[in-house]
């Protein structure tokens, strides 16, 4: 909105045309409405969050969070999470310098960082099913899988997201339209860091102490 | 083949899935098998598919997704209201012994189909569809945000409500009540088809809904004409903005409980089950924080457009309207501190309930605040009883009839007698009808002209205006009387005679509220038929205060050849008041998005996918999911997504303008 065209009011002659309009560009509410969207994704994990609190210690006669969780493998999976999360930062710096070799090579570094992520924890799903604590034992793991479960299923089509621009850069270049979905990207996978840390927090720390 | 093979290939769809026992579903289906080939028979021999797929479709105007979310509403009220009629007669007839002509299994599925389809698919889209039409114009923009986004939110109702239809003639609906509580809607106790449609519709329509929200929040925030601060939108503009502030806070919370309680089904977690540390009052809770906010969206958007009809009728700038919009904050907020007064009975203890029964009491206060500002903008106004106008004050005598009721559920200890009861059902009914339903007839009565160019006809308005209101309080008065009786609601039969006459009330009531439905169908039949009496070409009918007012009926593609620069809450008024000159020349060209079929293709996929994990068709389910991804990184592959209006085109389109108003006078 400019304000160039503005007059008090009052004032002797009112401007009540803007004659003289400059195109807004393509997407200048992208990155608000985007934001908007992880806000609302947000409330998704809020509930899933919600539901853990309350059914955090419903074992139901089966295994509890402290005989489950293995923290030294849940700290190896958040560096790497974290990992990426720094390596898409570096990325959205070769891609303020414009360096489109650069941005390439740190997504996929990133991608990496996020497959490594979600293999460890589909290896630690995959044991705990195998051990009988599925999400169908009680609801402490329903949650706990849902909750989970979800945040990887972002990862993923995180993952899928990243694959996609990477093809569309090295195409197309670091054109404005590849740089705003660069950003839109960045934020999603901080955001998936930021869910993460409660998660962590939350579900495994707290959980151990329960 | 093995039975194996068709299992797996035919989910659990089979030849029993298919209701041909029931003769009420083969004539409703014989009739739409009818009608439906009838239409498409139309479209074909007039040669209109091409026009419907390139003109609206694919379109990304808003002011066209707007009408098709309306029509949307409409086709689905009427089945809505079939329902309502059915339930009406079941009850009217059902006494001493006689079953009337309903079984039970399928009347629980025709109370759960109304409820549903009534505030999903006819008042969501309808409010959502009036937004769409109105916002952008109101604030200066030449559409919305994200306009190919807004197509697709569109076309993921659509599916939603498709799929709600399936069940029709497929297997069968819910047989749960609106909200399907648990643990009846779990797999123990609803182990058909039933809640899986639920559920997939409403997720499917629940992406388009969020989808929407975001796109007109990032609109009204980032798109308002030079000169419009927050606090220069019109009032209607603003009840959108904390409408769809309520749409993207409150709906991820639907999407949310709906996947624990597709989890509990397909999956056998234990979120809302009896057993394995499940707890089912988690979901009434869960459903609920979204289910109060979603009232909400419901009946805002009807108070900012009886704001904008009061004042516009009344001649006068709306009274009070600084508290209008605080008013309309408050009980944003408030919204979501109430919801446990759906089930004061759970037990969850004085204290509890008195904080949730004291916080729903403080929303009459602002909403009584708005009230009496409508009435003072009346006061001394110079009031012209139009159509609108009419509606709007229906509204306010209505509504205020519904709040007390409301008012009433609120205290946590007489709860316990209305709880569940018919009291209840009139109540909502009250507000629903009497605030949103009443408030959407204003706002079509109200915008018709800007959208069509023409004014609706008067005397099939004023037909239809009486008999809906009078057929409300026939309808819903003796639901009132047997409620505080203590008739509970969802009941097929009923042994005590004594309570038959209120039901034959109710349900002659019902009838009233069919003729007024007639008369509208007929309303605006006349309307478009009479439609060169009935032409405005002034583009202000009215005499409109808000800017789209400022524009021709129908607006071009384009809205405003020139952004309006405002100065004034009512902007429109202000640059009649001080003459403000339409530009006649330099028009320049227009910067606009194309029309494109991701949409209408991404939503079709998503109905397949829907339909078959409802009837565990698991390898098509794999299938549209996958080509659901595909088309949706397609689509991001398209740049090219926009184009210019050439200038010459504008010049022609504002030339046609300028003529109609010399024509006119002005």
């Amino acid at each position: 909105m400019s304000t160039m065209t503005q007059t008090p009011p009052g004032a002797e002659n009112p401007v009540f045309y803007d004659l003289d309009e400059h195109e807004h560009p393509p997407g200048h509410s992208t990155m608000l409405g985007f934001w908007l969207y992880l806000m609302s994704d947000c409330l998704i994990f809020a509930m899933l969050f919600a539901a853990y609190g309350v059914y955090g210690g419903s074992y139901a006669g089966g295994p509890t969070a402290r005989e489950l969780f293995e923290l030294p493998l849940v700290a190896v999976n958040t560096t790497m999470l974290l990992l990426s999360s720094i390596t898409y930062g570096f990325a959205m710096i070769s891609a303020d310098e414009r360096k489109q070799g650069a941005v390439l090579g740190w997504l996929a570094v990133t991608a990496l960082f996020g497959a490594a992520f979600l293999a460890i924890e589909l290896y630690e799903f995959s044991n705990l099913i195998h051990e009988g604590a599925g999400p169908q034992r009680s609801a402490f793991l329903s949650s706990f899988f849902t909750l989970v479960g979800t945040h990887g299923l972002h990862v993923t089509f995180g993952l899928i997201w990243l694959g996609t621009l990477m093809v569309q850069v090295s195409r197309r270049g670091l054109v404005d339209a590849n740089l705003r979905r660069l950003q839109c990207l960045s934020l999603f996978w901080h955001f998936l860091d930021v869910i993460w840390i409660g998660v962590f927090t939350f579900v495994y720390l707290l959980g151990v102490l329960r | 083949m093995s039975d194996d093979l068709i299992k797996t290939i035919f989910g659990r769809l089979s030849i029993e899935s298919f209701p041909i026992h029931e003769p009420i579903l083969i004539g409703t289906f014989a009739m739409v098998a009818l009608g439906g080939a009838a239409l498409l028979g139309a479209l074909t021999y007039f040669r209109l598919w091409g026009y419907l797929w390139k003109e609206w479709f694919t379109s990304v105007d808003h002011k066209k997704i707007g009408i098709m979310y309306i029509v949307l509403a409409l086709v689905m009220f009427l089945r809505g209201f079939a329902d309502a009629l059915m339930m009406r007669a079941q009850q009217a007839i059902a006494f001493g012994g006689n079953e009337g002509f309903l079984p039970a299994h399928h009347y629980d599925q025709v109370f759960t189909a109304h409820g549903v389809i009534m505030i999903f698919f006819v008042a969501m889209p309808f409010v959502t569809g009036l937004m769409n039409y109105v916002v952008p114009l109101q604030i200066g923009a030449r559409d919305v945000s994200f306009p190919f986004l807004n197509n697709f939110s569109f076309w993921m109702t659509v599916s939603g409500a498709v799929i709600v239809m399936m069940s029709l003639f497929v297997g069968e609906f819910a047989r749960t009540g609106w909200l399907a509580m648990a643990p009846l809607s779990g797999i123990d106790y609803s182990p058909d088809v039933g809640v899986d449609y639920y559920v997939w519709a409403l997720q499917i329509a629940g992406v388009g809904t969020l989808l929407s929200g975001v796109n007109l929040l990032a609109t009204i925030i980032k798109m308002r004409a030079p000169g419009m601060g927050l606090m220069q939108m019109p009032i209607f503009t603003w009840s959108a903005l904390v409408t769809n502030v309520l749409i993207v806070a409150a709906f991820p919370v639907l999407t949310a409980v709906l996947a624990m309680l597709s989890l509990d089904r397909y999956v056998g977690t234990n979120f809302f089950t009896n057993t394995g540390g499940g707890n089912p009052m988690m979901y009434t809770n869960m459903i609920w924080i979204w289910g109060h906010p979603e009232v909400y969206i419901l009946i805002l958007p009807a108070f900012g457009v009886f704001s904008e009809v009061v004042s516009t009728f009344s001649g006068k700038r709306l009274f009070g309207y600084t508290s209008m919009v605080y008013a309309l904050i408050v009980i944003c907020i408030l919204s979501y501190l109430v919801w446990l007064h759906h089930f004061f009975t759970m037990g969850s203890g004085a204290s509890v309930n008195s904080f949730f029964g004291i916080t729903t009491m403080i929303i009459s206060i602002p909403t009584g605040a708005k009230i009496f500002n409508w009435m003072f903008t009346m006061y001394r106004g110079r009031i012209r009883f139009e159509l609108p106008m009419m509606w709007a004050v229906a509204f306010m005598l209505t509504f205020v009839v519904g709040g007390m009721t409301g008012v009433m559920l609120a205290v946590p200890p007489a709860d316990f007698q209305f709880h569940n009861s018919l009291f209840l059902v009139a109540h909502f009914h009250n507000v629903i009808i009497g605030g949103v339903l009443f408030g959407m007839f204003a706002g079509v009565n109200y915008w018709w002209p800007k959208a069509f160019g023409f004014k609706l006809d008067k005397f099939w308005g004023t037909i239809s205006f009486w008999c809906w209101v009078v057929g409300f309080w026939v309808a819903f008065t003796p639901l009132y009387v047997l409620g505080l009786m203590g008739v509970t609601r969802r009941l097929r039969a009923f042994d005590d005679p004594s309570l038959q006459i209120w039901f034959v009330i109710a349900a002659i009531g019902a009838l009233i509220i069919a003729a007024g439905i007639g008369a509208m169908l007929m309303q605006f039949y006349v309307s478009i038929r009479d439609r060169e009496k009935l032409r405005d070409f002034t583009g202000d009918p009215w005499n409109g205060r808000t800017l789209e007012w400022a524009t021709s009926s129908p607006p071009p593609a384009y809205n405003f050849a020139f952004s309006p620069v405002i100065h004034d809450l009512d902007a429109w008024h202000d640059m009649k008041q001080r003459k403000a000159e339409r530009p006649t020349e330099g028009f320049r060209a227009i910067h606009m998005p194309k029309n494109t079929g991701a949409g209408i293709i991404l939503a079709g996929l998503s109905t397949v996918f829907g339909v078959a994990m409802i009837w565990y068709i698991w390898w098509l389910a794999a299938l549209a999911f996958v080509a659901l991804l595909a088309v949706a990184i397609g689509h991001t592959f398209n740049y090219d997504r926009d184009f210019h209006i050439p200038a010459e085109d504008v010049v022609k389109n504002e030339d046609v303008r300028t003529r109609a108003l010399q024509s006119a006078g002005i």
